[in-house]
């Protein structure tokens, strides 16, 4: 069986979709980010894949993967960094309880 | 390879240098010293402004294979950027001193400093590798800014808020990017543009949708606003205020770059319509909440949110007319908006109110503070002869230039949107003026620093209207750029 580009297409999908669910239903901030994780990863997936499969002649993609991750890591490092503020002000990190703002 | 190409980006290089001296200045000076670290920086970035009018800067320079390209409609816009910076800065002085910040003094000099610098590559990318790097340099270094106030709680919600929006929108951004390069099999601008024209699929429609979302995230347009008032209701005000002009000012150009430029072929198929329901939902719902803020922080989130919606009113344009209009609402609204953060920022300072209830009786107590905040309300709802009349005006002209029907029924939708507006800036200017109060704030003396800024911000409503240079050079410029128009011929 040969394995062509939609084995991985769908896979980065589902992985997209199942980050957005996951960003909009956890309550647990820890949670949220993982969500995001899953996002960012399946958009990194998806430039791989699309340069492997439809344009092996040129890096382009990969190199924007390269980038990518190592923005997602530097997202990751300071949304925790401000995600334990939270925790040292208020004990818990349930998005429920960041409602001190409101319409 | 040629090192030399590095000359081309002057002004990304000097703002580093600034960087680097004042990160120098904060960790070696002596305390004694650190007090002038605020004024050391403005008077870097007045040098920087200064250099970026100079003639040897504005010529077209293409660098590191087309990744990167500045031209003269690109140096003014990062000049109008830099005057906005100045004016944030010379406004966060009296915060930036106070005991609270001291240990945090030089951090939010060093972060405001790389913002810029990432937005200043976000405006001369014309690659998306480098669009994206600058644009998360733009929006990270915001989330420590916005969670700077370590004391109150707000400003960790706030930041927790927006870092998570930020980070979802744009893992958004990057998968209709990857659609994208999908489909043309490059992320170059230029290539793009070359390789899509005329192959409208639905994959693109999807890739442009993510792709507006993402930005749209960043320019708070209306689907998308919903982290806008609690951010700036939480950031300290310094932060807000850079937040609402600046920021805001950068992502409307690149967003106008990547539509023309990337998308440009796909104007009337795909993305006018898209752009006209956001236009119409911004401005609208921007000020129909902002009528019941009684937070003044609040109530110029949701103001700015419905001024948002009219500087897209020059992206939709697409003509010459429309990016110079669109450039000089952006310097207009920098002088208003910041004439606003201005006046509520030396009131917190002073007293830590913010509220618009508090604001009353003003008039009778501080009558200066009451006359700019009256001018930048003027100049934000577009009164005639304040700068912000000229700017809605020339805004209105331009996406009218554009001749469809639909377009004048939009920019009447946006007139009719003009008079709402106009009742909630008059709410506190009643509140000012007219309302009684038992405990009105006293009178105080606000710092050199913080009416110095207030005289610029109130110089720039006053004239920046009247002196037709201002406008009549930027129209010059874009009608000269011969890149932009030749996306919005063909």
């Amino acid at each position: 069986m040969e394995i062509t580009a939609i084995y991985y297409l769908v896979p980065a999908l589902v992985m997209f979709c199942c980050g957005v669910y996951g960003f909009i239903t956890r309550k647990n901030m820890i949670a949220m980010l993982i969500s995001l994780e899953l996002m960012l990863n399946a958009v990194d997936i998806n430039f791989v894949v699309f340069n492997r499969f439809l344009y092996p002649e040129q890096m382009e993609g990969m190199f924007f993967t390269l980038f990518a991750i190592a923005i997602a890591a530097a997202e990751t490092a300071l949304a925790i960094a401000i995600i334990i503020n939270i925790f040292r002000a208020a004990k818990n990190i349930d998005v429920r309880s960041l409602n001190e703002m409101k319409f | 390879m040629d090192y030399s190409q590095f000359l081309a980006m002057k002004q990304e290089i000097a703002l580093l240098i600034v960087f680097l001296l004042v990160f120098l200045y904060d960790t070696f000076m002596p305390k004694g010293s650190q007090k002038t670290l605020p004024w050391f920086t403005v008077i870097m970035m007045a040098a920087v402004t200064v250099a970026g009018f100079f003639p040897w800067g504005q010529q077209s320079i293409t660098a590191f294979a087309g990744m990167y390209e500045t031209t003269p409609i690109i140096v003014a816009i990062k000049n109008i950027l830099n005057v906005g910076m100045i004016i944030v800065l010379i406004q966060s002085i009296k915060w930036a001193n106070s005991t609270d910040m001291i240990m945090r003094r030089g951090e939010f000099y060093e972060l405001i400093l790389v913002t810029l610098f990432g937005m200043y590559l976000m405006i001369s990318a014309r690659h998306f590798l480098l669009f994206v790097i600058g644009l998360e340099c733009a929006s990270l270094p915001l989330a420590a800014m916005v969670a700077l106030d370590k004391n109150r709680y707000e400003s960790h919600e706030a930041a927790v808020k927006y870092i998570l929006t930020a980070v979802f929108s744009s893992a958004i951004f990057m998968m209709g990017l990857s659609f994208v390069y999908a489909l043309s099999g490059s992320l170059y601008f230029q290539d793009i543009y070359f390789a899509l024209t005329n192959k409208l699929s639905v994959m693109l429609v999807v890739a442009l949708a993510f792709v507006i979302s993402g930005v749209g995230f960043k320019l708070s347009i209306v689907p998308f606003h919903l982290w806008t008032a609690d951010v700036y209701q939480g950031a300290p005000t310094s932060v807000t205020s850079y937040l609402s002009v600046i920021s805001k000012g950068a992502t409307a150009f690149a967003f106008l770059v990547i539509l023309t430029q990337v998308f440009g072929s796909f104007y009337s198929k795909a993305w006018e319509w898209m752009l006209y329901a956001l236009i119409i939902l911004t401005i609208t719902i921007g000020n129909l909440f902002a009528i019941r803020q009684r937070n003044m922080k609040r109530f110029l989130a949701f103001s700015s949110i419905s001024q948002a919606g009219y500087i897209m009113l020059g992206v939709i344009a697409f003509n010459a007319m429309g990016l110079a209009a669109m450039m000089y609402y952006i310097l207009v609204y920098i002088f208003s908006n910041l004439a606003a953060f201005g006046v509520i920022g030396a009131i917190e300072n002073a007293t830590g109110k913010v509220s618009m209830d508090d604001y009353k009786g003003l008039y009778k107590t501080n009558p200066r503070l009451s006359v700019a905040m009256m001018l930048a309300m003027f100049s934000l709802a577009g009164i005639p002869p304040f700068a912000g009349f000229f700017s809605k005006f020339f805004i209105f002209t331009g996406a009218i230039n554009q001749g469809s029907v639909a377009i004048y029924v939009l920019v009447l939708i946006a007139l009719i949107n003009t008079i709402i507006s106009l009742y909630y800036y008059l709410l506190v200017v009643k509140a000012m003026f007219i309302s009684e109060d038992e405990c009105v704030i006293p009178n105080f003396k606000s710092a050199f620093s913080e009416r110095l800024g207030l005289w610029i911000t109130v110089a720039g409503i006053l004239f920046l209207g009247i002196v037709s240079c201002f406008y009549s050079s930027l129209l010059n410029l874009s009608e000269e750029a011969p890149q932009m128009l030749m996306y919005f011929v063909g």
